[in-house]
């Protein structure tokens, strides 16, 4: 698979992150090494193999519906940018 | 031929039920509406690094039960799913759902078509997700405000099929959803506050073609009236760009209360791509034929069933019977009444007639409501002896019932209201009347036979109203026909 300019807009548009010019050329270049690398994996025969989900064959790993976790609303917004008494901020979502 | 009967409409529902959950889906972090903003949350609901999520055992149960009540194959091996995308409600960067491996497959709504006859909707899907969080726009100019109580609430999904071809049929579906989900309590099926929502896809074509018309998506109905608002517009909408050689353009669109029209969101093309793969910080879950059947075996109060009882066991109406199931609590509230009475056809007028009509009078819920199901019972075996008619029970009686703790036959008698059913008193009343009007007698005996009404109110005076009407006409009509 080959990381075009084209790819890294696709990419960057959905992750709401913009590159200049010479910061993509860095990203493309940066994910076709990455890419390359991981396409090794693909010299190895793998017909056959069930895809590895799961780091544990274990199933029905459930809890009961009660309340233990309780987060302050304080501890809660504690570590946003921005917030006020109440909320996180974010820049304007909806554009008028 | 109006322009707009050459063209039908072709409409799938999605619609999203929160799940009445005491936590949330993968966290055990409170599930509750209307809490101050931020304070029902968890470092997994924030999604912070390195947080591991557990699923709830209840939203596996509310899923099986929907499953159920709509008659899907219920898969056994359920697995979840990451759909990617960025929005600042969703703090991981995906919604954790289903993708591949719904948990149900297939099943009905139930539903009464335009012609009338019983319409069966098909269900695509039902799978189990998350909720996002709230965003607000209009509290601050420059930012949008983010509250997470909502993020990881349970949600299932319901898919129909595209067979829904009118707004009214949409209407009637999205109401029985919300009958079921009630019905087996897994939600609260309150669409003002959001906990259960729906989007429709929406398409026009020819009567009689084939392929599918290019579809919209709408949002944002936040009423079943809406539904219907919205889905009416959007018809028209469609069918006039096409009759004006127009094309529709598949995108997302925005129902607008304010003047019932929906505007654009986006196109399509534009749209996201979710990237979906698997989930792998839950295992799969297995759902056993073993335990399926244990949910089955507490699931004996759906509408239909009652439907069924209240038409063949208690020979209601099927007019009757539909009022009665519309709302759960109150088809309970009928049923406990038939423990204490066998005459269903006057327990189903009380509940529907006098007990709604007071209901509605004053906002109130049958929860509310002060008169118990075994006084009614009492009630219905006053009218049953004779001894109050139905109009003086179900009025007069009943209206001091709402007060009092006295049963029925106490206030009747304390109001005087027990109606005369003595044979022998009444006979002496109508003889008078007879002796007293001898022209209206030759009158009525050569055919004036409305002149009876005569009769019987000159009875019912001499009685001071309390004479048992029926009684007294049966024995007004015996003396006027010697």
């Amino acid at each position: 698979m080959e990381v075009n300019n084209k790819l890294i807009q696709d990419i960057a548009k959905l992750s709401k992150l913009k590159f200049e010019d010479s910061a993509a050329n860095k990203m493309k270049e940066d994910l076709n090494k990455i890419l390359a690398f991981v396409d090794k994996l693909n010299e190895i025969d793998t017909e056959g193999v069930a895809p590895l989900i799961y780091m544990s064959k274990e199933v029905n790993v459930l809890r009961a519906d009660e309340i233990t976790e309780e987060t302050s609303q304080k501890d809660a917004l504690k570590n946003a940018p921005q917030k006020d008494s109440d909320y996180f901020k974010v820049p304007t979502v909806l554009k008028k | 031929m109006n322009t707009s009967d050459k063209y039908e409409a072709v409409i799938g529902l999605e619609v999203h039920a929160q799940l009445t959950t005491k936590t949330k889906a993968y966290s055990s972090d409170e599930n509750i509406y209307g809490a101050t903003p931020n304070t029902k949350t968890c470092p997994i609901t924030l999604g912070h690094p390195g947080t591991l999520p557990v699923s709830n055992s209840k939203v596996i149960e509310y899923a099986v039960k929907m499953g159920i009540a709509v008659g899907s194959q219920i898969r056994e091996r359920n697995e979840y799913a990451r759909k990617n995308y960025f929005y600042a409600d969703l703090p991981k960067g995906y919604q954790i759902t289903q993708d591949t491996t719904p948990i149900c497959n297939g099943g009905f709504i139930e539903i009464k078509g335009e012609d009338g006859k019983e319409k069966q909707i098909e269900i695509t899907r039902i799978h189990m997700e998350e909720d996002a969080g709230k965003s607000i726009h209009d509290l601050d100019p420059f930012h949008t405000l983010v509250d997470l109580n909502r993020a990881g609430v349970p949600l299932i999904e319901i898919v129909s099929e595209p067979e829904i071809r009118s707004s009214g049929e949409a209407y009637q579906y999205v109401l029985e959803v919300r009958k079921l989900v009630r019905y087996i309590g897994i939600c609260d099926g309150n669409m003002e506050e959001g906990s259960l929502r729906c989007d429709a896809n929406i398409s026009v074509r020819l009567k009689g073609a084939e392929k599918f018309g290019i579809k919209v998506e709408v949002k944002n109905m936040n009423s079943i009236s809406n539904v219907k608002k919205a889905i009416e517009y959007e018809i028209e909408r469609q069918i006039e760009l096409i009759e004006n050689g127009g094309e529709v353009v598949h995108e997302t669109r925005s129902f607008n209360a304010a003047n019932g029209g929906t505007i654009s969101m986006r196109h399509k093309e534009e749209a996201n791509d979710y990237r979906f793969f698997p989930e792998p910080d839950l295992q799969p879950v297995i759902v056993t034929q073993e335990y399926i059947e244990k949910i089955r075996k507490t699931l004996t109060l759906l509408p239909k069933q009652l439907y069924i009882k209240f038409t063949n066991k208690f020979g209601l109406s099927d007019y009757d019977s539909i009022i009665l199931i519309e709302e759960k609590e109150i088809a309970l509230y009928f049923l406990e009444i038939t423990k204490h009475t066998k005459n269903y056809k006057t327990a189903a007028n009380i509940v529907n007639g006098a007990i709604k009509a007071h209901l509605n009078e004053f906002v109130k819920h049958i929860s509310e409501f002060s008169i118990s199901a075994i006084r009614i019972a009492e009630l219905i075996q006053l009218i049953d002896d004779g001894k109050v008619s139905n109009s003086v029970a179900t009025s007069k009686v009943f209206t001091q019932m709402l007060q009092s703790d006295l049963s029925a036959e106490e206030i009747a008698k304390n109001n005087n209201w027990i109606q005369d059913s003595d044979t022998d008193s009444l006979s002496e009343f109508v003889k008078q009347v007879i002796a007293k009007y001898p022209e209206k007698v030759e009158e009525y005996k050569s055919g004036k036979k409305g002149l009876i009404g005569l009769f019987m109110g000159e009875v019912m005076k001499l009685s001071r109203g309390k004479a048992d009407p029926k009684l007294a006409n049966q024995l007004v009509r015996a003396e006027l026909e010697k």
